[in-house]
């Protein structure tokens, strides 16, 4: 089962490698990872998309936990959240049809032209994991994919829960 | 008035001294020859120098564990470093504190492959509690202290301290401050256990008709074993010891039915598989206790004690899980039998034991004595005899290991220093000279095998410089006893690289390096040489005894059976 881990650990050097090192070191899955410092400096947030069933996952946030540099982990999917991930997509548009159907398409789904090149169009789209997988989808279709990069899933607790120190 | 200005090397040693360090073990190197003359101007922090920085760590490991204080490693960057690994690696494993200080490069090289750089922080970070790189010299003592703290706190392990070169100079100078007491946001290990989890324990084990106590090395650890000894007579349980628990319990007391898994008792795991309660105590159900886990005790409900939750339902699912340090967890238990108007249920108790006895009185811890060759177990026999099971034994790997566990019951915790988890080859010599240091009126004893010993022999120099005579017993059985033993058993009795060819003259080479040689080679001469071992003090004896190289060790469970399939001698299964 698809999981998403919230860590939040301190701003060390070293801190992203131990997390990083756990995972393999023990066979845990990683499917997506993404950091970045919060509003207090001291500390980053990690999130983790992973998977396992409930005893692997039991293992993954104690083991998680266990790191000296962890302050707190809590697991998104185990209640209400919003997760979010960002898709930027180059796309070939060398004619009117496909560059009608992508700017189409992608108002579909609710994304941005952000450039465009003399054969190409690059696209933006946020969403959870499975819209952009569908955008891809959609707009292979019609055209073809040059590049793409994920951000990865980042993800919060809805209403008055917050992961803070 | 001007405050003292330090260099980061005089920072290292003061910080050292101020958290009451008597000795480091180590190797000197280009990286850290500032500390090193730190050393040489003080004399609160005493050095030992080693052959290989392998055998200081196991040397501060050996210390830590008969004293309970942390162990101190100083090495070189690159080859200095990673020679520890191995040493880090089985601190890790059992749960040892251990404290490395590790060169490196000036921090302007690092990541340039300068000359002896190696990344020993990522090199050992699987094999870490914890690790620091120091950046700021005036950040060195506190970085210290926490790293001590977290050695030692919690469940314990070997932190890594880098020191880049730069930090270490005689040109940069900085003011000293130290806090012995550390706090930390990210770090609150668990003391009690939960007081739910432990009402749920009692009301368990009151219903229990055939409890069983199984213990392991955090018993030994968290110096627990009062406290384990008065439950288990309380709840007049059968009690039994991993490999690390022993000495948990005492080896002779009438409660303690062996110890348990893959070369355990019979008692030991037929009780296991036996139970309808298990109470596991500072153990972690490694799989050479549970052989096949889908096999492993179905009817028993598991209590499961430690102060690491990741321990908890990690191979073994636990139905009450209870994280905390152990020693207070029996308190609490003890407490809460009290409160709870705990009365025996006298009539399940008697018929519990007297089939753990019909267990017991098959003797599976046994062997067959021959007129001529000598067993390994008689030589682990007269040992225990000689010392009055007093000494401190320290074990190198091997069927020499388990032997020493069967057949020397130890009456104290921190008697019985081996490797455990990690299983590694050569720690037993550094180890007992890291027991000598600490305990110098003792008998210490390394029992090893031709294999094990040659893995750190170059050791027997320190032992001369440092005056540490301990007693080395090799049980000398031309082979690799344990690979052998299941080449025989698993692979058809071929004997692929099991084999010591060209093994040197024990005894002159014992001698070359000042010390002095016996060897015992016939049935009829081992008492009487082994006492004369024993009656030499003030020097090193090596005693190398050539055993019979057919012996195989038993009992031994079945492989992938459950906790009690075992053959119990050859070819009879229980």
């Amino acid at each position: 089962m698809r999981r998403i881990l919230a860590i939040l650990l301190e701003n060390e050097p070293g801190s992203l490698s131990r997390i990083v090192g756990l995972f393999s070191q023990r066979a845990f899955n990683i499917e997506s990872l993404t950091v970045a410092p919060t509003d207090d400096q001291s500390l980053s947030r990690i999130t983790i998309t992973t998977s396992g069933d409930d005893r692997v996952l039991e293992q993954i946030i104690k083991q998680v936990n266990k790191l000296i540099d962890v302050i707190k982990v809590t697991d998104l999917t185990e209640r209400s959240h919003v997760e979010r991930e960002l898709l930027l997509v180059k796309l070939l548009a060398m004619n009117d049809k496909s560059r009608t159907e992508v700017k189409r398409i992608t108002d579909i789904f609710r994304g941005a032209i952000i450039d465009i090149g003399k054969q190409v169009y690059t696209v933006q789209i946020t969403g959870d994991a499975d819209k952009l997988d569908a955008f891809i989808s959609a707009v292979a279709n019609e055209t073809e994919i040059v590049e793409v990069v994920r951000s990865g899933t980042v993800g919060i607790a809805r209403g008055e829960k917050a992961l803070r120190v | 008035m001007t405050t003292e200005l330090y260099t980061g090397a005089e920072m290292v040693v003061k910080a050292l001294a101020a958290l009451k360090v008597k000795y480091i073990f180590g190797y000197p190197g280009g990286s850290v020859l500032d500390i090193y003359d730190a050393i040489f101007n003080q004399d609160e922090v005493e050095h030992i120098l080693v052959r290989h920085e392998q055998a200081a760590t196991h040397m501060a490991d050996g210390y830590t564990r008969a004293t309970g204080e942390v162990g101190v490693v100083l090495a070189t960057s690159g080859p200095g470093a990673t020679n520890c690994v191995t040493g880090i690696a089985t601190a890790y494993m059992d749960s040892i504190p251990m404290v490395v200080l590790a060169g490196q490069v000036a921090t302007s090289l690092i990541g340039d492959d300068a000359f002896q750089e190696t990344d020993i922080v990522g090199c050992s970070r699987p094999i870490v509690k914890h690790s620091f790189s120091c950046r700021k010299l005036e950040d060195i003592p506190n970085i210290i202290s926490k790293a001590f703290y977290l050695a030692n706190s919690g469940r314990p392990g070997p932190v890594v301290v880098e020191l880049p070169k730069d930090m270490l100079i005689p040109q940069n100078k900085g003011e000293f401050h130290i806090d012995t007491e550390i706090k930390l946001r990210s770090y609150n290990p668990s003391v009690k256990g939960h007081p739910k989890q432990i009402k749920k324990a009692v009301k368990t084990i009151k219903s229990a008709e055939r409890l069983v106590v199984y213990t392991g090395g955090g018993i030994v650890l968290a110096d627990a074993s009062e406290q384990l000894t008065e439950l288990v007579e309380r709840l007049n349980a059968p009690c039994t010891n991993t490999l690390m628990g022993l000495g948990g319990i005492s080896g002779v007391h009438p409660n303690f039915i062996g110890m348990l898994g893959m070369h355990g008792s019979l008692e030991a795991n037929k009780a296991m598989a036996n139970a309808d309660v298990i109470l596991a105590l500072g153990a972690r159900f490694d799989d050479r206790v549970t052989n096949n886990v889908s096999k492993f005790c179905p009817n028993a409900t598991i209590i499961h004690v430690d102060i690491d939750p990741t321990s908890i339902s990690k191979t073994i699912n636990a139905h009450i899980p209870i994280v905390g340090l152990v020693d207070t967890v029996i308190e609490q238990l003890m407490a809460e039998l009290d409160d709870s108007d705990y009365q025996q249920n006298e009539q399940a108790l008697e018929s519990w034991w007297q089939q753990i006895e019909g267990w017991r009185s098959q003797k599976s811890i046994s062997y067959k004595a021959d007129g001529d060759k000598i067993k390994p177990q008689q030589v682990i026999e007269s040992m225990y005899e000689i010392t009055k099971g007093e000494a401190y034994v320290c074990s190198d790997v091997g069927q020499h290991q388990m032997f020493a566990a069967q057949y020397y019951p130890f009456a104290k915790p921190r008697q019985w220093i081996n490797s455990g988890g990690l299983g590694t080859m050569g720690f037993g010599l550094p180890a007992a000279m890291g027991v000598k240091v600490a305990f110098p009126d003792s008998h210490v004893i390394c029992v090893t095998g031709d294999g094990s010993i040659q893995m750190n022999i170059q050791e027997l120099s320190t032992c001369l410089q440092y005056n540490l005579p301990v007693v080395i017993v090799s049980l000398n059985n031309r082979s690799l006893g344990m690979v052998r033993q299941w080449q025989d058993m698993i692979y058809g009795g071929r004997h692929s690289s099991s084999y010591m060819e060209s093994l040197p003259d024990f005894i002159k080479l014992a001698e070359s390096y000042g010390h002095v040689g016996i060897q015992i080679n016939h049935v009829s001469e081992l008492e009487e040489k082994m006492t004369e071992a024993f009656s030499i003090r003030n020097r090193l004896v090596f005693v190398d005894v050539l055993v019979d190289e057919t012996e195989h060790v038993y009992p031994m469970q079945v492989r992938h059976g459950a906790v009690d399939d075992m053959w119990i001698r050859k070819g009879e299964r229980a």
